[in-house]
C-alpha cells in the first residue's frame, strides 16, 4: 500500500516540509505568547479588562480555521500574513486563559508574605508570582503549540507554499495517492505527539517541586 | 483620511459581495444551495456528536466516578488533542475508501476525524466534573441506603451537569467548526462554500460560508448555555455557572 521508492525520493522535501512545518508554528506561538503575556499581565492587574478580553480572544477562537484563511486571503492575499494571523489569533484564548488562571493560582498568603518582605508590586509579580505561574503558563503553551501544529497542516489551503506536512495530505488527496498522504499526516501526528511530550518534561524541569505530580503524569 | 477612506470603501465592496451572495436565488437551490448545505452540516455534526457522546459520556462518567484510569483517560485524551484533524482525515480515507469507494473516500474519514476529535473535551470534562464532586455528599448519599447507580445518577450527575454540559459545548463548536476541512476531500457541509469560494477567487462565497458556519457555532454555544441554566439545580445556579468552572478544568485537565 506504501510506495516506499516514492519516499525514499522525496526524503529531501519532507524535510523540508518538516522544517515549514516547525517554522510556522514557532512565530506563531512566540508572537501570541508575546501579545498573550502583555494581555494577562494587564488583565491581572486591571480586573476590569479580562472579560472583554477573554469574550474577544473566545469569539476568535470559534471562528473555523479555513473560514480565517479563507477570508484573510482576499485581504493579505497570498502572503506569509495569511498563514500567521489565524495561528496567531488563534493560540491567544489558550495563551491568555492559561497565564491569568497561572497568577491566579499564586496563593493569597504568599502574595502577603511578599508584600511583608518589602517588595513593590511589579517586584511581586516577577519574583514571586510568576515563577509560580509557570506550570500553568508551560500548560499553556503545550497546549497552544500542540494545535497550532495541526492548525499549520491546514495553511496549505491558501497556497502550495504554505502547509507544512499539510501539503502532502493535500496534493496527496487530489492525487488520490495514498503513499503521500501518509508521508503527510503521520510526521505531522508524531511531530505533534513529540512538541507534547517535550514539554511535559520542560515543565517537570522548571518546576522540580511538582515532581511527584510529573511523575503521575507522565 | 484617504487611506481612511479606501479601507471603508473595500469594506463596503466586500459587504456588498456578502449581500448579493446571500441574495441570488440560484444560491437557496439544488445540491450546493445554502439549505442543503446547511442541513448536510448539521447532520454530520449531529451524527459524530451523537457517536462520540455515546462512547466518552459512558466512560467518563465510569471513571469520574470509581476513580479508575483516570491518568489513562488523560493522557489518551492529550494524545487526541495531539493529532491534527486534517492528518486523521488523510490517514483514515485510503482505509475506509477500500471499503466503500464513494462515502469512504469522501465522507467517512471526515466523520471519524470529528468524533475523535470530540471524544477528549466529554471524557475530561464527564470524569473530572463527577470526580470533583464533593466526597462528603457522596458518602451522605450512601449513607442514606442509595446504591451506586443512584449516587452517580441522583447526586454526582445533577451537580456534575454544568460541567459535564461544558464539556459537550465545547465538543459541538469545534466539531461544528472543523467539519469544514471534510469539504476538501469532497465531503458535505458549509465547508464547500470556502473551498470553493477559495478556488474561484469568489469574495461574497468566502463570507458567505464564514457567516453560515460562525452562526452555526454560535447557536450550538448558545444552545448549550440555555441547556445548561435550564438544567441546573436552582440552589447551584447562583453559584457563578459552570461555565467558568468547566473551562479552568478544561486547561488544568489538559495541562
Amino acid at each position: 500500500m506504501i510506495d516506499w521508492s516514492w519516499v525514499a525520493d522525496h526524503l529531501g522535501v519532507l524535510a523540508f516540509r518538516v522544517l515549514q512545518h516547525l517554522e510556522l508554528t514557532a512565530i506563531a506561538v512566540g508572537a501570541g505568547f508575546v501579545i498573550s503575556f502583555g494581555l494577562a499581565i494587564w488583565s491581572v492587574r486591571r480586573r476590569a479588562v479580562y472579560p472583554p478580553i477573554a469574550a474577544l480572544a473566545g469569539i476568535l477562537y470559534t471562528i473555523p480555521s479555513l473560514a480565517m484563511f479563507a477570508a484573510l486571503i482576499s485581504v493579505t492575499g497570498f502572503s506569509v500574513l495569511t498563514a500567521e494571523i489565524p495561528l496567531i489569533l488563534y493560540t491567544l484564548v489558550i495563551l491568555i486563559r492559561n497565564i491569568v488562571a497561572g497568577f491566579d493560582g499564586v496563593p493569597a498568603e504568599v502574595v502577603e508574605a511578599a508584600r511583608g518582605m518589602g517588595y513593590t508590586s511589579w517586584g511581586r509579580l516577577w519574583r514571586v508570582e510568576l515563577p509560580l505561574a509557570v506550570p500553568l503558563i508551560i500548560a499553556g503553551l503545550r497546549l497552544a503549540s500542540v494545535s497550532t501544529i495541526g492548525l499549520v497542516t491546514i495553511t496549505g489551503v491558501i497556497s502550495d507554499s504554505f502547509g507544512g506536512l499539510g501539503y502532502f495530505i493535500l496534493t496527496g488527496y487530489h492525487l488520490q495517492f495514498a503513499t503521500e498522504i501518509y508521508v503527510g499526516a503521520v510526521p505531522s501526528i508524531l511531530l505533534a505527539v513529540a512538541v507534547d511530550v517535550a514539554f511535559v518534561r520542560l515543565q517537570a524541569r522548571l518546576t522540580p517541586w511538582a515532581a511527584t505530580r510529573g511523575v503521575a503524569a507522565g | 483620511m484617504g487611506r481612511d477612506a479606501r479601507r471603508g470603501g473595500r469594506l463596503m465592496v466586500l459587504l456588498d459581495a456578502l449581500a448579493a451572495w446571500f441574495a441570488d436565488p440560484a444560491h437557496w437551490a439544488g445540491p450546493n444551495g445554502i439549505p442543503t448545505r446547511l442541513l448536510e452540516h448539521v447532520a454530520l455534526s449531529g451524527i459524530s456528536m451523537l457517536i462520540a457522546g455515546a462512547i466518552a459520556l459512558p466512560l467518563g462518567l465510569w471513571i469520574g466516578h470509581t476513580g479508575r484510569g483516570a491518568t489513562v483517560a488523560i493522557n489518551a485524551a492529550n494524545l487526541g488533542r495531539a493529532i491534527p484533524s486534517l492528518a486523521l482525515i488523510g490517514l483514515a480515507a485510503p482505509i475506509t475508501a477500500a471499503f466503500d469507494p464513494q462515502l469512504g473516500f469522501r465522507v467517512y474519514p471526515t466523520l471519524i476525524a470529528m468524533i475523535v476529535l470530540a471524544l477528549p473535551p466529554i471524557l475530561v470534562n464527564a470524569s473530572a466534573g463527577v470526580s470533583e464532586v464533593d466526597r462528603d455528599l457522596v458518602e451522605a448519599a450512601r449513607g442514606m441506603g442509595m446504591r451506586e447507580r443512584q449516587v452517580l445518577a441522583r447526586v454526582e450527575i445533577p451537580i456534575a451537569l454544568p460541567v459535564i454540559l461544558a464539556g459537550l459545548r465545547s465538543a459541538g463548536v469545534q466539531i461544528v467548526a472543523t467539519l469544514t476541512l471534510g469539504a476538501i476531500f469532497g465531503g458535505g457541509g458549509l465547508g464547500n462554500y470556502l473551498v470553493l469560494g477559495i478556488a474561484q477567487n469568489d469574495v461574497g462565497q468566502v463570507f458567505g460560508g464564514v457567516v453560515l458556519v460562525a452562526a452555526l457555532a454560535l447557536l450550538v454555544e448558545g444552545g448549550f448555555a440555555l441547556l445548561g441554566r435550564a438544567l441546573t439545580p436552582v440552589p447551584l445556579r447562583a453559584a457563578e455557572g459552570g461555565e467558568h468552572r468547566g473551562r479552568a478544568l478544561e486547561g488544568r485537565a489538559a495541562g
